[in-house]
C-alpha cells in the first residue's frame, strides 16, 4: 500500500491527499453532467433536463468531450488506485459479512484496510463500465462516419452505452448514499481530506493500525 | 387528402399524447415505383433537387450510370443500377430509385430522443423538423434502408419528405411528377397497393416474370413507398434493399423492455435506499469501541 495518509498534528488523520480528491471531483463532477444529459436522451420524461443544462442540441454536443474528461479522470485514478483496489483474501470474509454491514453490525464485519470490498468493486465497476462507455460512445460521437457495411458497430453501441451507464447508475446511487447519508465523515474526508480516529478505527481499521503504526498484533 | 399532413399520429421523443391520432378520416398516402418501366434518366433525381432546393453535390463514377454511391443529406432521390446476371448467364440492369420508405413503424422515429424532431403525419409521411433535431444521429441507427444522412454543415440529419409541401397543398410529390415513363405514381396506399398488385400479375402471367411481386414489407409496418419488382424473391439485387427489413434489434430492446427494467431499477433503487436509511438509518463509529458485545452494537 502506497498511499500517502498520516497522522496530523490535530490527532486526525490525512485519509485522502489533494491529488485524490481533485481527481475524484474530476470524475464526480463530469460524472454528475453525462448522467443527467444521458438521463435526458434516455427518456422523453426527462428530456427537460436537458433544456435546464442549456439545450439538447448543446447537451449532445458537449456530453462526449465531458466523456473524455471522465474516461480521463478514470484513467488517473486508476493510476493512482488500481494498486491499492486489488483483491485480497479478506475480501471474501467481507462479502460473506455483506448482510451485517447493511444491517449497520459493524462490529460483525471484519476489518478492513484502505478499502473495504465494496469500495473495490465501486472503484473496479465504474473503471470497465467506463471503458465500455467509452468505446459505445466514440462510435455514437459519430454516427455518420460508419459506413453502412460497419453498421453492426453502431447497432451493437445503442444498447452498450445504456446497459453500462445503467450500472454505473446502480454503482452511483449506493456510493453516493454511503458516501452522504451512511458514513458521517466520508464527505469530509473527501473534501478536506482528514477523517477522525475513532473513524477510522470503525470503517478502516487495518488502514488505521497501519497509519499509527500499530504493526504488532493486538493483546 | 391534403388535410392528413398537419395532422401528427407519432412524434419522436415525445412525453404524453400526440395531437392528431383518430381525429380524422385517415388516407394514408402511398408512392408506387414500378422498377420493371423505370429507364434511369433521373428525371427524379433532378426533379427533386430542384423542387427542394438543396445544394449541389459532386457526382462521383464508379463504372456504373449511378450518381453517387448512396443518397446524401443533399441528395434524397438516387436511381441505384445494378448489373444483375440472370441465371441463364444473360445480364440485366436493374434501377431503383432509392428513398426514404415512409414506414409505417419508422426506426428513425423509434431511435430518436429528441422531442418533435421527427414526426410521422396521420396520411403516413414521416418528417424530420430540423428545428428540434439534436443532430445525435440515433435515426441513422434505427433504420433498416440506410436513409438518414448527417449534414457537417447543418450538424442535423435529412432525408426525403415524400415533398409533404406539395402533398400538403394537393400536389404529388415532385419526382412522380417529373417521371416520363409513367413508373412513378401517388395515391392512397390502398389505391397504389391495387395498381402495384395488379401490374406484378401483368408481369408474372404476361411478360414472363415469373418471381414478379409487390416490395412493401412488414418487417417495419408495411411502408409508403412501394415498389414493384422483376423478382421480388430477391430485392437485395435491386441495389441492397433488404429482404426482411426491421428495426435492429437492440433498438427495440433499448426502447422497450431495457427502458422499463432501466426505470423500474433505477426507482426501485432510490426506494431501496430510503427504506434502509427509515430502517437501519447512519452508521455509528461507536460499535468497534465494544467489539465483543455485538448485539449491543445497534438496537432497530
Amino acid at each position: 500500500m502506497n498511499d500517502q495518509a498520516r497522522l496530523l498534528p490535530n490527532g486526525r488523520i490525512l485519509r485522502y491527499v489533494f491529488i485524490e480528491r481533485l481527481m475524484h471531483w474530476t470524475a464526480a463532477i463530469s460524472y454528475v453532467y453525462l448522467l443527467l444529459t444521458g438521463l435526458a436522451f434516455w427518456s422523453p420524461w426527462l428530456f427537460w433536463i436537458a433544456t435546464v443544462l442549456g439545450g439538447a442540441t448543446i447537451s449532445r454536443e458537449i456530453h462526449p468531450w465531458i466523456g473524455l474528461l471522465f474516461v480521463a479522470a478514470t484513467i488517473w485514478m486508476y493510476q493512482v488506485w488500481a494498486d491499492q483496489m486489488k483483491e485480497t483474501a479478506l475480501d471474501d470474509q467481507w462479502w460473506h459479512a455483506l448482510p451485517h454491514y447493511i444491517k449497520n453490525e459493524d462490529a460483525l464485519v471484519p476489518k478492513v484496510g484502505r478499502f473495504n470490498a465494496g469500495q473495490k468493486s465501486l472503484f473496479w465497476g465504474f473503471f470497465w463500465c467506463g471503458l465500455l462507455l467509452l468505446v459505445s460512445g466514440l462510435v455514437l460521437w459519430f454516427p455518420q462516419e460508419i459506413p453502412w457495411s460497419w453498421r453492426y458497430l453502431r447497432i451493437g453501441a445503442v444498447i452498450v452505452h445504456p446497459v453500462a451507464a445503467l450500472l454505473t447508475i446502480a454503482l452511483f446511487m449506493i456510493h453516493l448514499y454511503m458516501g452522504l447519508a451512511i458514513e458521517g465523515g466520508a464527505l469530509h474526508s473527501i473534501v478536506q481530506g482528514d477523517v477522525s480516529q475513532s473513524w477510522a478505527r470503525a470503517f478502516h481499521r487495518l488502514w488505521y493500525e497501519r497509519v499509527l503504526g500499530e504493526s504488532a498484533p493486538k493483546q | 387528402m391534403s388535410q392528413e399532413t398537419f395532422e401528427i399520429r407519432a412524434i419522436s421523443g415525445h412525453a404524453g399524447s400526440v395531437p392528431g391520432a383518430g381525429v380524422r378520416r385517415e388516407f394514408e398516402v402511398c408512392k408506387l415505383i414500378d422498377t420493371t418501366t423505370c429507364i434511369g434518366c433521373k428525371a427524379c433525381e433532378v426533379a427533386c433537387l430542384e423542387w427542394n432546393g438543396l445544394t449541389f453535390s459532386e457526382t462521383s463514377f464508379d463504372n456504373s450510370y449511378q450518381t453517387m454511391p448512396e443518397t446524401a443529406w443533399n441528395y434524397w432521390n438516387l436511381i441505384k443500377f445494378n448489373e444483375h446476371e440472370r441465371e441463364d448467364g444473360s445480364v440485366t440492369l436493374l434501377m431503383r430509385k432509392d428513398q426514404c420508405m415512409h414506414c409505417e413503424e419508422p426506426g428513425c422515429l423509434k431511435a430518436c430522443p429528441a422531442d418533435g424532431a421527427i414526426v410521422q403525419y396521420v396520411n403516413g409521411i414521416v418528417d424530420f423538423q430540423q428545428a428540434n433535431c439534436i443532430g445525435c444521429g440515433y435515426c441513422i441507427t434505427g433504420c433498416p434502408f440506410n436513409i438518414p444522412k448527417f449534414s457537417p454543415t447543418a450538424r442535423k440529419v435529412f432525408k426525403c419528405t415524400l415533398c409533404n409541401d406539395r402533398v400538403t397543398q394537393g400536389l404529388e410529390p415532385a419526382c412522380i411528377k417529373s417521371c416520363p415513363t409513367g413508373c412513378l405514381h401517388f395515391g392512397t396506399k390502398p389505391e397504389m397497393k391495387e395498381l402495384a398488385e395488379n401490374r406484378a400479375a401483368q408481369l408474372r402471367e404476361v411478360s414472363g416474370f415469373a418471381n414478379a411481386g409487390v416490395y412493401d414489407p412488414s418487417g417495419v409496418g408495411g411502408t409508403h413507398v412501394i415498389y414493384v419488382l422483376h423478382d421480388a424473391s430477391n430485392p437485395e439485387a435491386y441495389g441492397g434493399l433488404p429482404k426482411d427489413p426491421h428495426i435492429p434489434w437492440t433498438v427495440r430492446l433499448w426502447k422497450s423492455p431495457l427502458k422499463w427494467i432501466g426505470n423500474l431499477a433505477m426507482a426501485g433503487g432510490l426506494i431501496g435506499l430510503a427504506v434502509h436509511y427509515l430502517r437501519f438509518g447512519p452508521k455509528t463509529e461507536e460499535p468497534e469501541e465494544h467489539p465483543k458485545e455485538p448485539s449491543q452494537s445497534k438496537q432497530p
